[in-house]
């Protein structure tokens, strides 16, 4: 006689993960539940929409964002409209200037705006870049070591003795002083995505000594398979992590470079030119205040929401921010 | 030990000429030393020119003009200023002097308050003081310098001008012509840059110490101590703090090169004639080997932090060996 096993018993010995949420899975079997198989992937945005801090960083991103994405409907006044019956005027309801005015009565509720525009499509697209970027080479240089790999780490090793906001200032200052966002990110994206690579390179230097890499090896798989389908899955914990907190990163280096004045080009508003130019008038408090508070939400958001995605994504890891 | 010093600096002098070589070429390709000459139509004549160009070997190809700016380095001293013909060393030495003030307070008032708190906060894990300290260190973190320095010019400039009283000097580094390194007057001046500075420090620091205290804390060889009776006071003391602090030897010293980025902005917000002062002022006025003079300095600074945090991490920790 055979020995009685439902199919339930055999998908619920596949699902059980130590790390994952205990689930009461032979007392769901005995009650004969229908019970649903997760994928790691299914347990990783479960423990993601758990966490409450992410969660609240995640709803203020989007309104942040948001607002900047949809600036030309969302916001009172364009970035450059005057109102010279307000020049300099503290926040007021009266006019809808709830930020106030700058010194030629412009809105500054609406500049934020169009300042978290440009702070927004900065950070995205160096995170994106720098990260695909990154994660290429990284690849490669883990997996094939050799000649690329030193190249690669001697280039990291020359960009890590100086400090990031040297280099980029000193790029910056020297392509001319009227940068568009492009001509910024590409400068950005060009120094940062070295720190991605080293990371992915090092998961790789490691995973690629695995077992299972050697028995997809043994059934004939190439090295592309091996790179892309077995081993990038296991990287992109850390990769995601690393691509959330870029954002933040490349958000406030371009807001480093836009108030030191080597950002940026006028009239496109953006948050770090937005505070240099409260400047000028220490009395006038709100100039300098407000728009600098709106640099750190985002970056408080994107940090919670990296925080998040490390627990979710790759719980053994505890990072500490550096 | 002395055989990986040794090989650690060999190793790092092709760094640094690396490093001087991208960065001469890349700023020498783009920018014009002369260019304030030629668009003075008083000054643009063609046979100066010509004759400056040859002097400074600006005719000269790359290769050339570099090890012409090397010997330079060595020989006169990281050189002229191309643009004011005056030696950079006096310039550079007297912001090396401010900018090395302002960082050691800061970073000593940070690694001494950051380990404090981070000490607490790990003993006292979720507490009402672990969560307000928490809180603090994340919003220092996300907080940009040049916005808090602004915050704080504000705020000391409105008292001023409220009270007239100087609690602290928001521009500057001395009231008076003459320069006291160790004065009332200087302390007043270099508070709030410190204050600055120490914020961003304070932040990581406190942070790490927690971590690496509660790390240690769960360690076995802590469970003994307290298994076999110690008091709880001489166990956080003498068995976990001690531990606890070689980590934060090593990010205190890696520390060193952020809080010369750091300086770049505080300085120019203060008015301080600093290296960061020094620095983004040359940048604006494109004065290129004053420029390069900066970067050595830069470089070589974080090259030797670097060494020193591991040398120091080992020194530290026996269990990690050097070969």
């Amino acid at each position: 006689m055979t020995e009685p096993t439902t199919p339930l018993d055999v998908r619920a010995s596949v699902v059980v993960d130590p790390m994952a949420i205990a689930v009461p899975l032979d007392l769901a079997a005995a009650e004969g539940m229908e019970l649903k198989t997760r994928s790691q992937w299914s347990y990783a945005r479960r423990r993601f929409l758990r966490h409450r801090l992410a969660m609240i960083g995640l709803v203020g991103l989007i309104i942040i964002f948001g607002a900047g994405a949809l600036a030309t409907w969302v916001s009172p006044y364009s970035f450059d409209q005057i109102d010279l019956t307000y020049v300099l005027h503290s926040p007021t309801t009266v006019g809808h200037h709830i930020f106030g005015t700058d010194e030629i009565g412009r809105d500054s509720l609406s500049r934020i705006i169009y300042g978290i525009r440009t702070s927004e499509q900065v950070g995205l697209t160096v995170a994106v870049v720098s990260t695909l970027f990154g994660l290429i080479v990284g690849a490669i240089a883990g997996y094939y070591r050799g000649w690329l790999d030193n190249v690669i780490m001697r280039i990291t090793d020359l960009i890590l003795t100086l400090p990031l906001l040297v280099v980029l200032l000193t790029v910056a200052a020297l392509l001319g002083r009227s940068s568009s966002v492009w001509t910024i990110v590409f400068i950005i994206a060009a120094f940062y995505w070295t720190g991605v690579a080293r990371i992915v390179r090092g998961v790789f230097l490691s995973l690629r000594e695995k077992e299972y890499v050697e028995a997809a090896k043994a059934v004939g798989a190439g090295d592309l398979r091996i790179m892309f389908r077995h081993i990038l899955p296991n990287t992109l914990g850390p990769v995601v992590v690393t691509a959330t907190l870029a954002v933040a990163d490349a958000i406030i280096l371009e807001s480093f470079l836009s108030f030191l004045g080597f950002g940026i080009a006028d009239p496109t508003p953006s948050l770090g030119k937005l505070v240099a130019e409260g400047q000028q008038f220490p009395q006038k408090w709100w100039i300098t205040v407000i728009p600098g508070l709106v640099l750190v939400l985002i970056v408080i958001c994107v940090n919670f929401v990296g925080d998040g995605l490390r627990d979710a994504l790759d719980p053994q890891q505890r990072r500490v921010r550096a | 030990m002395l055989t990986y010093i040794a090989r650690r600096i060999l190793y790092s002098i092709p760094v640094l000429l690396a490093t001087s070589f991208l960065s001469f070429t890349f700023i020498a390709k783009s920018s014009d030393p002369l260019a304030n000459l030629r668009a003075n139509p008083r000054d643009n004549n063609p046979t100066v020119l010509h004759h400056l160009a040859h002097v400074y070997h600006l005719d000269q190809s790359l290769p050339v003009r570099y090890w012409y700016w090397l010997q330079d380095v060595f020989v006169h001293k990281l050189g002229v200023s191309l643009l004011t013909s005056q030696p950079i060393w006096p310039d550079i030495s007297v912001a090396i002097e401010h900018t090395l003030q302002i960082i050691l307070l800061a970073q000593v008032i940070a690694l001494v308050l950051g380990v404090a708190v981070g000490i607490y906060s790990a003993i006292r894990q979720y507490s009402p003081f672990d969560y307000a300290m928490t809180s603090v260190s994340f919003l220092g973190y996300a907080m940009p310098t040049f916005w808090l320095a602004l915050i704080l010019q504000i705020l000391f400039v409105d008292i001023y001008l409220k009270w007239h009283v100087r609690v602290f000097y928001t521009s500057g580094l001395n009231s008076g012509v003459t320069s006291s390194t160790w004065s009332i007057d200087r302390l007043q001046h270099i508070a709030l840059p410190v204050v600055t500075l120490t914020v961003v420090s304070f932040a990581l620091y406190s942070r790490y110490m927690r971590a690496t205290m509660l790390d240690v804390i769960n360690s076995d060889y802590v469970r003994t101590a307290r298994a076999k009776g110690l008091p709880e006071r001489l166990v956080i003391f003498r068995h976990v703090v001690r531990n606890a602090l070689i980590p934060i030897v090593t990010v205190s010293a890696l520390q060193f090169g952020a809080l010369l980025g750091g300086a770049i902005v505080t300085e120019s917000i203060f008015q301080l004639n600093g290296m960061g002062y020094f620095f983004i002022t040359r940048l604006q006025t494109n004065d290129v080997y004053s420029v390069m003079a900066y970067v050595m300095i830069v470089a070589i600074t974080v090259i030797i932090f670097n060494l020193l945090a591991d040398i120091l991490y080992g020194y530290l920790d026996p269990r990690i060996r050097y070969d």
